[in-house]
């Protein structure tokens, strides 16, 4: 099978990028897939921690490209999952000190290797971004249902468009039912129409992701999360199954409970 | 109860109306200036259409995308040199 080199991006920070890219590689590999998560985030590394692995980190990503260590040495097995490797950012370097040609050609290693390639891009704009979408065949946007993200994410089309990447595909991440109900929020169908891209998945608003980042434990991996459950959803999605969208109206409320306890 | 009544006696929905809005009428702005040469590629079609009809003053010609608060509109002032004589 060919690899795949994902690039997972924003433009705005704190939408959910890192979070992403956790539980999309840690849900591919649990299918099998022979999976390496990239952290470009270059000075602000986080992967490892939202992945549980910070206390295994011995070489980082610009050690590799300086060649201070071999690739393999840097790759961090995740504890959990064969097949799963966390190559992390440097925590205490600039964001220059990679360019993009040396991240394609880490890329194009690291595609001998593996059957997936995810990139965790850095907010913004800049060094960190065009390092990030350098080495990628495809990107996904992560945006939430708000102005300010929407508006970022219809930039990144264009830049990401400017670098080859023509057909980006749209994560629309923390989405409350109960604020799209009282009309207080756009839903998926406004800002898919704004941005008028293909739609890789929808997550809904979940406090398991804060409970599974607390714990290093990705919410894709809990059967009982909502969010886990729309993140198995995009990795099957990316995998070529053709899985209906969540319909995201769970009814956690008092008469919610209640109609559940009788079955209606 | 208050906020209850107040949700209902609104006249204006949600605000995520206000959101859609706002976003479609910034992104007009943010694609124009974002696209290389969008505004020029632009002016060079008009004149290119408008030419068959009538002789313009292409220095003069002025494009600008005009907003206010509820909509954007493409403004084009076209000085015109001559009409061309029709058959028609």
């Amino acid at each position: 099978m060919d690899s795949l080199v994902l690039v997972v991006t924003s433009g705005k920070g704190g939408v959910g990028k890192t979070t992403t890219v956790a539980n999309i590689g840690t849900g591919l590999a649990k299918r099998g897939k022979k999976v390496v998560m990239v952290d470009a985030d270059i000075g602000l590394r986080n992967l490892d921690v939202v992945m549980g692995l910070e206390n295994r980190i011995v070489f980082d990503l610009v050690d590799v490209v300086e060649q201070q260590c071999r690739l393999k040495q840097a790759l961090i097995k995740d504890k959990r999952l064969e097949g799963l490797y966390l190559l992390p950012a440097a925590q205490t370097r600039e964001k220059d000190a990679i360019q993009p040609g040396q991240m394609k050609a880490l890329c194009d290693e690291l595609r001998k290797e593996f059957d997936y390639v995810i990139l965790d891009c850095p907010a913004g704009i800049e060094q960190g971004f065009k390092n990030a979408v350098a080495g990628a065949d495809e990107a996904v946007i992560v945006t939430t249902p708000e102005v300010s993200a929407v508006r970022d994410a219809d930039r990144i089309v264009g830049l990401l468009q400017a670098s080859g990447i023509t057909n980006p595909k749209l994560l629309i991440n923390r989405i409350r039912p109960d604020m799209i109900k009282k009309g207080d929020m756009m839903d998926v169908e406004d800002v898919n129409d704004i941005l008028a891209l293909e739609l890789l998945g929808i997550i809904p608003d979940d406090e398991t992701i804060i409970i599974s980042t607390n714990r290093g434990e990705p919410a894709v991996l809990d059967q009982d999360s909502h969010a886990g459950e729309a993140y198995r959803n995009i990795v099957a999605r990316l995998e070529g199954e053709n899985v209906p969208f969540m319909t995201l109206d769970f009814d956690t409320g008092f008469f919610g409970k209640l109609k559940k306890m009788f079955g209606i | 109860m208050l906020d209850f009544m107040n949700r209902i006696l609104r006249d204006d929905g949600g605000s995520k109306d206000r959101a859609v809005e706002r976003l479609r009428l910034v992104l007009i702005h943010d694609r124009a200036k974002v696209a290389p040469r969008f505004m020029e590629a632009l002016k060079e079609d008009l004149i290119a259409v408008i030419s068959k009809y009538m002789e313009i003053d292409e220095d003069g010609l002025d494009v600008t995308l005009d907003s206010d608060e509820t909509s954007t509109a493409l403004v084009a002032s076209i000085p015109i040199r001559k009409m061309k004589r029709s058959y028609d």
